[in-house]
């Protein structure tokens, strides 16, 4: 069970083996993470993930494998997961995502379904079933990593921000809808990260280590609020970004 | 097999639950058995059930994360006072109930905690201790029996029949059954006043050489400790000791009177802070006389000042706050200055503690007074240095071969409990025997692993 700082104890996290995602796990770790499940879609990455888990203090770790390309499969992959971790879960996070190749992509049909479904229809089925396990549970908290990129959506990575947008739009509803149930559903905004998604691209600015992204998790995990900004300046500056006339946030995003 | 038993008639609300600090909630299937065989039939599921009362534990010791929790305040049958000041109450009568009850035909509860607005079942279950430890034990010592009914039967459990069953009830935090009525030996009183002798002392080292040298003199003992002070007035504090008055001119004895003061909505998280508590603090050690005897208080005043105003849990705001308490044995007294050291460096702001000496401990495995100083405080949860403070006290707490109490836990680390609580098995063994499928438990017992699984 989740404590009085809300600390958990049992984490399920998909996308397990992402960057942001192993270095938020090693953070609830030094608190009171003992029991975690990683699923994802590489054995060896998630291998790599689970041992630095335990390094981190985690004394219970299993992972499982699945195809985020198959969103009807999503409700037994959530379920398989509950199964492993057994007894009450306390976090559930969502950090399945692709950056894409905008430039390839926007070209093509597959590739525009690859990020819709890996970015949007797989999380939202997952959630389908994560809803229900932790409303039957009568606690426990989701995770949902979003991007700042979903704030507005950019015509130089239209379909990654897009999409997120999509997923955190749904986030916020979803949120309202668990009042009072003992669940509660929390967006995290993180702005751009140092990570393998992001390797051999050209520092943006604001752009931080999976680390402090992780710290400004833990932190906003420990409270009620709805949305977890990292970092937390860029709440203000996306707040000013996103009223910008067209012409103007066209002009900042010409860049490809 | 194959007749359907469905006599299933309780009304069940699906409800958020919370404990007394207002943190970390869950919701379950909230019901009030208005008799022994609806709590017999509640208990016949392949789900989970907890018995809670009046909420007023600190944490989640109350709560049951999509179980059915029963709520027990409709079991208040109270049978007559005996002419030896024996009672058999309803579990779901509060102490306040009692107290209204009982005063004025001159009985007093024998231990009480800091309000009256617990369940006779809730009392039990934790097993709580007051002013009077050091001499009368706690509320288990005063048990002469109870009902208790369990997945596998209903018992009638006393320290003389099922003595293993009756102790691990005792401060078993509700796992082995729900209670449903208990017989008490009250304490015959000749007043409703108490003759207090308060001390102020500027620091703890002369606070502690008093109360070891003369608690004994007196029935309660109680001080408060400042534990945001450092240096040489480290755990400054005012020491209040008393007993019952003797019989006065004006004979009629009158029971607790209702709150005059309410709390009516949530105060902003952060109201209550180290500037403002730090303030609170001064004033109260201020307002205190350097030494008085003889002052008479009302037994509401000196037992359950805080049942003055009631939700006064609201003013620590929507995210409400921590109690930490803690026991060290008597040989390990150091570990008291060690820990307010700890406290008052780290910065964390804190409402006057409370310590005490306890006396002898019961047999219970899982009650939590053992003989030794206690240490209790009220904590805002915030931003900053509390969790890793609190963990770092619970290190200490272990060395010195001391313990937390699990009623007011939130936060502990699972894997303290059992050098904590060493008579952990021989619990789980006697629960086992009368809920060998598991179908009590509590958010308490999941999150500290109180139960095999």
């Amino acid at each position: 069970m989740e404590n009085a700082f809300s600390q958990p104890q049992s984490v399920v996290v998909f996308g397990g083996s992402s960057d942001i995602a192993r270095a938020i796990v090693k953070k609830l770790a030094a608190a009171r993470t003992r029991n975690v499940v990683l699923a994802g879609r590489n054995q060896s990455l998630l291998d790599e993930a689970a041992k630095e888990a335990a390094e981190a203090g985690v004394t219970s770790i299993s992972t499982a494998i699945f195809d985020a390309n198959a969103p009807l499969e999503a409700g037994s992959v959530v379920a398989t997961c509950f199964e492993k971790a057994g007894g009450i879960i306390d976090l559930v996070i969502i950090a399945v995502g692709h950056l894409g190749n905008q430039l390839a992509d926007e070209k093509d049909v597959a590739a525009s379904v690859n990020m819709v479904n890996v970015n949007f229809t797989w999380p939202v089925a997952a959630l389908a079933e994560i809803r229900n396990r932790l409303l039957e549970q009568g606690s426990g908290r989701i995770l949902v990593i979003s991007s700042v990129a979903a704030i507005r959506v950019r015509r130089n990575m239209y379909l990654y921000s897009g999409t997120k947008a999509g997923l955190d739009r749904l986030c916020d509803g979803l949120a309202d809808s668990l009042q009072g149930t003992g669940v509660s559903l929390q967006i995290l905004r993180p702005g751009p990260v140092r990570t393998r998604m992001t390797k051999g691209q050209k520092d943006q600015p604001f752009t931080q280590s999976v680390d402090q992204v992780a710290s400004d998790t833990v932190k906003g995990l420990s409270t009620t609020k709805r949305v977890i900004t990292s970092p937390p300046v860029l709440e203000y500056l996306f707040a000013v970004l996103r009223h910008l006339p067209a012409p103007l946030w066209r002009k900042i995003n010409e860049g490809r | 097999m194959g007749r359907a038993v469905h006599r299933w008639r309780l009304r069940v609300k699906r409800e958020q639950l919370y404990g007394w600090g207002h943190t970390s909630p869950s919701v379950a299937d909230v019901s009030e058995p208005g008799s022994e065989r609806e709590v017999s039939d509640a208990l016949r599921t392949n789900g989970f059930v907890l018995a809670r009362g009046l909420g007023r534990s600190y944490g989640d010791a109350a709560q049951l994360a999509g179980g059915h929790v029963l709520v027990n305040r409709l079991l208040t049958k109270i049978s007559p006072l005996s002419s030896e000041g024996v009672i058999t109450l309803g579990a779901g009568v509060s102490i306040d109930e009692l107290l209204q009850l009982s005063i004025p035909q001159g009985w007093f509860i024998p231990v009480t905690p800091g309000t009256r607005q617990v369940t006779i079942g809730g009392a039990l279950a934790a097993d709580v201790h007051g002013k009077n430890h050091h001499v009368d034990g706690s509320i288990g010592n005063h048990v002469l029996g109870l009902h208790l009914v369990t997945p596998s039967g209903a018992f009638d459990v006393s320290p003389n029949e099922q003595a293993d069953l009756f102790w691990a009830t005792i401060g078993g935090m509700g796992l082995t059954g729900v209670i449903t009525s208990a017989t008490l030996q009250l304490l015959p009183i000749a007043s409703d006043h108490v003759v207090v002798d308060t001390l102020r002392f500027d620091n703890l080292d002369a606070l502690m050489e008093e109360m070891v040298s003369h608690d004994n003199d007196y029935r309660y003992s109680v001080a408060w400790v400042d534990c945001m002070t450092k240096g040489a007035s480290l755990g400054r504090s005012i020491l209040t000791r008393g007993d019952h008055a003797p019989r006065s001119e004006t004979t009629t004895l009158n029971g607790p009177t209702a709150p005059r003061l309410k709390v009516p909505f949530f105060a902003p998280s952060g109201l209550l802070n180290q500037v403002s508590i730090r303030a609170f603090n001064e004033a109260w050690f201020r307002r205190a006389p350097k030494e008085r005897s003889g002052e008479l208080q009302s037994l509401s005043s000196f037992f359950h000042p805080l049942d003055g105003v009631s939700d006064w849990n609201r003013l620590y705001g929507k995210r409400g706050f921590v109690q930490y308490q803690f026991v060290v044995p008597d040989s390990q007294s150091d570990s008291v200055r060690k820990a307010i050291e700890l406290l008052s460096s780290s910065g964390v702001p804190s409402f006057l503690a409370v310590l005490k000496r306890f006396g002898v401990a019961n047999p219970s495995p899982l009650s939590f007074p053992l003989p030794g100083w206690t240490l209790a405080l009220d904590m805002p949860v915030g931003p900053g240095a509390l969790p890793s403070t609190l963990d770092h006290l619970d290190d200490l707490v272990l060395e010195a071969g001391g313990r937390i109490y699990l009623a007011k836990d939130s936060r502990l680390d699972p894997s303290k409990v059992r050098a904590m609580y060493p008579r952990l098995g021989e619990f789980q063994t006697i629960k086992e025997r009368v809920d060998p499928s598991g179908v009590l438990a509590s958010d308490l017992s999941r999150r500290l692993e109180l139960l095999k699984r």
